[in-house]
């Protein structure tokens, strides 16, 4: 079973790759490629990350948790049920997200010591996430009809596309250009610039690893000039078609973690 | 001098603790790689005082030193949690061993979750108001300025969850009645109706002790789906008053009533934020036609509040909640004419702003309780900051201000306080 899958994705890689030979794909399938490389690879995942806070004046805090996602279909909405580790006093806090193409977000926290369920309004998802210098966007990926995407560049190893959002007032950046890995379509890097069409937020890629046949970044980092401060995140414990049911993305599991969470 | 001898005490244990600390991490570890238990706690210290001089009760309104401890065992087909707690308390002079969660979690179905043992139990859409939510509270912790987990006491429960398509059922059994902490002299000050005036520690009433297996038991039922996105929920309770919201004129205690509830609540996505809606009818079932004066009517509840993202990392919320008293003539012409009457409908509104700063590490919230009709208001501001992964700073107030002497909140106004603590959590 899990041959045939490895060989399929093969397959599909190679494909891809000959498509890419024979003719530079349009700006909506680069897009589309990169959005299912970067967010819908199996049909769902685990991950455990690591993640380093460093601060404008090098003082640093940690961040430990448990990442399932499971994807209605590629490109489709997703559940993500975030499970805190460290530090200890918000550790067992579980964060649950019904992602939607087409409308807001559904967001619970649990909150273990008071057995509470709480909702959380989506409307900014350009917030950062548990105090670190990604935004919940960057954790769930950006709504891709929310830009009009152009290419600047067709090189030997990246699309450099342009991504202009199409609801200004909505975000902090005017625009943000996107370095596209042409081999496996990961996002490498995302530079964001500021009304002063300036860079001011940097995120990347720093290690891409093969795991079960999708190419995954296992280290990223996103960098804040404006504050000075940067943040860290390593995966490791990665897999990928678990078969994770749907109601662990549901309010019996935010009281019963699933076993998947535990170490 | 409990004073001194408590900064002594943590200045030994931060002490300790910063030894510890490096280590700290491949010691937990270890222990869980030997004996596979999960150990987390904190150790805190706490201080408050009155803002003003309160005739019946101390200066201090809040001196401790607290050590928690959790433990979690998971066995694959089950798993255990404790947490317990030791408190030195410097107001009452007391020390104390607490339970706060002892319990087994365990799926005896593939659709069934059983949690037998001490565990702490909440549901319902209040934000810091509630209405379906009849697990005990802890109002002197929450009047005082511990920390807002506080608030929820723990209760001593069979809870068992099945999970279908239709619709989640969760039954709550409680073998002998948990009430919750009510305000009684001890620690703060309070109208008290018998006296016609505020008392304190010059003056405790003996409460009944409602602890008979079986007789003294409570239930507890939800059911709940969630529908496109909105949460709906049926919910019913048989039990008591959770406040002694009666007296027993032969013995001169105060009761807990009987109670019954049944109600109903949805939860939402509206105008980009939060939307909630509760209601609840609360059957007084010892005094059905409301003419006993010595217990309290039955009560329709209702609530409705709304949260959004105001700014990036700046939440407002607001919520209008109402007490309607039924058989109010009933209660107009039985009471004695002396004491004053409350209200056939108790209005009351809420605002909470929460602003985050530096990376979240600083919070600031303001939670306000308000009543127009019975003129009177709680305020509660709060600033946290996370000094780094293990230390927390906590300084806050509980403002209570009213124009008469009687009402919800008014009865507190010499309880003003404010309060910091610091926290080492591990």
């Amino acid at each position: 079973m899990k041959k045939t899958f490895s060989a399929l994705s093969l397959a599909t890689l190679f494909l891809t790759t000959a498509t890419c030979v024979l003719a530079a794909p349009n700006v909506e399938e680069i897009v589309n490629k990169a959005n299912n490389a970067a967010y819908y690879a199996g049909k769902d995942g685990k991950a455990l990350v690591d993640m380093t806070i460093t601060d404008s004046q090098g003082r640093t805090r940690n961040r430990e948790f448990v990442i399932l996602r499971r994807d209605d279909k590629d490109g489709g909405n997703q559940e993500f049920y975030v499970f805190f580790r460290k530090p200890s006093d918000i550790r067992k806090t579980v964060f649950l997200v019904h992602k939607y193409t087409d409308k807001d977000d559904d967001r619970w926290m649990y909150l273990p010591d008071l057995d509470l369920v709480k909702r959380i309004a989506a409307s900014d998802k350009r917030t950062s996430f548990m105090g670190s210098h990604f935004f919940y966007e960057d954790v769930s990926g950006r709504g891709i009809n929310e830009d009009k995407h152009e290419l600047l560049e067709d090189g030997d190893k990246f699309y450099v596309l342009k991504n202009t959002p199409k609801d200004p007032v909505s975000v902090e950046f005017s625009f943000y250009r996107v370095w596209i890995d042409k081999k496996t379509f990961l996002p490498m890097k995302a530079e964001y610039a500021n009304k002063a069409d300036k860079p001011y937020r940097v995120v990347e890629a720093l290690a891409v690893e093969d795991i079960q046949g999708h190419p995954t970044v296992t280290k990223s980092r996103v960098q804040d000039f404006t504050s000075g401060g940067e943040t860290v995140s390593e995966f490791s414990n990665i897999s990928y078609d678990l078969g994770l049911d749907a109601s662990i993305f549901s309010e019996r599991y935010l009281r019963k973690p699933p076993k998947e969470v535990y170490r | 001098m409990t004073a001194c001898a408590a900064v002594l005490a943590l200045a030994g244990l931060f002490l300790a603790a910063g030894v510890a600390r490096a280590d700290l991490q491949t010691w937990k570890d270890t222990f869980y790689d030997a004996y596979g238990v999960d150990l987390n706690g904190f150790i805190e210290a706490r201080n408050g005082w009155r803002l003003q001089n309160d005739p019946h009760e101390k200066d201090v309104s809040l001196a401790e030193l607290r050590l928690q401890l959790e433990a979690g065992k998971d066995l694959g087909w089950g798993s255990f949690g404790l947490k317990g707690e030791l408190l030195s308390d410097f107001v009452t002079d007391d020390y104390t061993a607490l339970l706060r969660d002892g319990n087994f979690l365990f799926s005896p179905l593939a659709a069934m979750d059983v949690k037998m043992g001490r565990q702490v139990l909440t549901w319902g859409t209040g934000d810091l108001l509630f209405i379906n939510d009849l697990f005990p509270k802890d109002w002197k912790s929450f009047f005082i300025g511990r920390d807002d987990e506080y608030l929820k006491a723990p209760s001593d429960a069979v809870k068992v969850s099945y999970f279908h398509e239709l619709a989640n059922v969760d039954l709550v059994f409680v073998p002998v009645f948990n009430p919750s902490d009510h305000i009684d002299g001890e620690r703060l000050s309070y109208w008290n109706p018998i006296l016609g005036e505020t008392a304190g520690q010059n003056f405790f009433l003996d409460t009944e002790e409602r602890s008979s297996f079986g007789r003294d038991s409570e239930f507890a039922l939800r059911l709940a789906k969630n529908y496109a996105g909105a949460e709906l929920a049926l919910y019913n309770y048989d039990g008591f008053w959770k406040t002694p919201e009666g007296l027993d004129p032969a013995t001169g205690q105060l009761i807990y009533p009987r109670l019954s509830v049944y109600g109903a609540s949805a939860r939402g996505q509206l105008w980009g934020g939060i939307a909630n809606l509760e209601a609840g009818y609360y059957d007084s079932r010892q005094d059905q036609h409301g003419d006993d004066p010595l217990i309290r009517n039955s009560e329709w509840r209702f609530l409705t509040g709304f949260e959004r993202e105001l700014a990036r990392d700046f939440t407002g919320s607001l919520q209008y909640y109402v007490e309607w008293m039924q058989d109010y003539d009933a209660y107009r012409d039985s009471r004695p004419a002396a004491s004053p009457a409350r209200d056939e409908y108790r209005h009351l509104l809420t605002l909470r702003l929460t602003k985050l700063l530096m990376n979240q590490n600083l919070v600031l919230s303001f939670f306000a309780y308000y009543s127009p009709s019975d003129q009177d208001c709680y305020l509660r501001p709060k600033v946290q900051y996370k000094i780094d992964d293990h230390w927390t700073i906590e300084a806050g107030g509980n403002f209570f201000y009213g124009s008469d002497d009687f009402t919800f909140f008014g009865q507190f106004q010499d309880n003003t306080n404010a309060y910091a603590s610091l926290r080492w959590s591990f």
